[in-house]
């Protein structure tokens, strides 16, 4: 299938994040890459987003939203950085 | 719930969104004026989810780019219709003032110009991928600013040009990749390389770069742009693909 920018994911990660997500720099749990998140690859279905490395095309994040229930599998990011108060 | 919790009002949720106007663009696409109750303000570029949901409870969302500038004060959004779509087809055809949506946002601060990132700016849209670049130069026009602007646009025909009219006021440089006006005398092919060299800023002018359009159009924008020399850091791209609709 086609696959999107990550700020394709930013309607999902606002539900969970306090702070801009999109913006967040990602640390590539696979291959240690790193950049934005709106800069990933991201799958978006009506099962669920897939958020991608741009190197190494790694899951980094995948939310499903089921009902009235957010779930997040992120063992593919290493770390996530984001800005305070931004 | 906590009464403490409860103080924390959820910024990001769901919210019903009522149609106060629609208007037709082209004969596939639409914008629609959505009255929005507590509707924060936004970012230009920025996006919103919109979700149908049908009698028997069945839902269906899709992401839509923002149309109007934070300074028109209102969630605008321009939806093109596919015609296999599940969501497109209704918000294009079928709706009407009165009608009631839920809509989740605005979301995303990636794919967003704001006066205070500087410029030039350098917008680059295939066919509704010109939906977020309208609403960053009506940003640039309502906040007032001089930075140079300039918008490359793709498109089929001048019939499929949405904010015709309006585009008039801006430096756009159009190229018609199926059918051009009589007498045309400018671009007639697909974006490429040579054009974007043409028609748009030079490298060390750093501008700041927003591609928005079909997959193929944006990878191939994107690649030609790094071929050119232009910065990767300063091009930000938004793809609109086969999960529209």
């Amino acid at each position: 299938m086609e696959h999107l920018d990550g700020n394709a994911a930013a309607g999902v990660l606002a539900e969970v994040f306090t702070m801009e997500a999109t913006t967040a720099i990602v640390t590539c749990g696979g291959c240690g890459a790193s950049g934005p998140l709106g800069a990933a690859v991201a799958y978006v279905t009506e099962m669920g987003t897939v958020v991608r490395c741009a190197n190494c095309d790694e899951p980094l994040i995948r939310a499903a939203e089921i009902r009235d229930r957010v779930v997040f599998d992120m063992r593919g990011t290493a770390t996530m950085t984001l800005a305070a108060g931004g | 719930m906590s009464s403490a919790t409860r103080e924390i009002d959820r910024i990001v949720t769901w919210r019903p969104a009522t149609v106060s106007e629609v208007i037709r663009e082209t004969p596939s696409a639409s914008t629609l004026v959505l009255d929005v109750e507590g509707w924060p303000g936004h970012r230009a570029g920025q996006h919103v989810d919109i979700r149908l949901t049908a009698e028997d409870g069945y839902h269906a969302q899709r992401s839509y780019s923002l149309a109007s500038a934070p300074e028109d004060g209102v969630a605008t959004i321009t939806v093109e219709r596919l015609d296999d779509g599940e969501v497109s087809p209704y918000l294009v055809d079928d709706a009407q003032a009165g009608d009631v949506v839920e809509i989740r946002g605005p979301v995303g601060g990636w794919f967003v110009w704001e006066t205070t990132q500087g410029g030039p700016l350098w917008l680059i849209g295939g066919g509704s991928g010109v939906v977020p670049l309208r609403s960053m130069l009506r940003h640039h026009q309502l906040a007032g600013s001089d930075i140079p602007a300039r918008l490359l646009l793709s498109a089929k025909a001048p019939r499929d040009v949405i904010y015709r009219a309006e585009l008039q006021s801006w430096d756009v440089t159009y190229t018609y990749t199926r059918e051009t006006p009589p007498g045309w005398t400018g671009y007639a092919r697909r974006v490429d390389r040579e054009m974007l060299a043409e028609s748009g800023f030079a490298p060390g002018e750093r501008p700041r770069i927003f591609v928005c359009g079909p997959t193929g159009f944006v990878e191939g924008v994107a690649d030609d742009l790094t071929r050119l020399g232009h910065d990767p850091v300063r091009v930000r791209t938004e793809r609109f693909g086969a999960t529209g609709g």
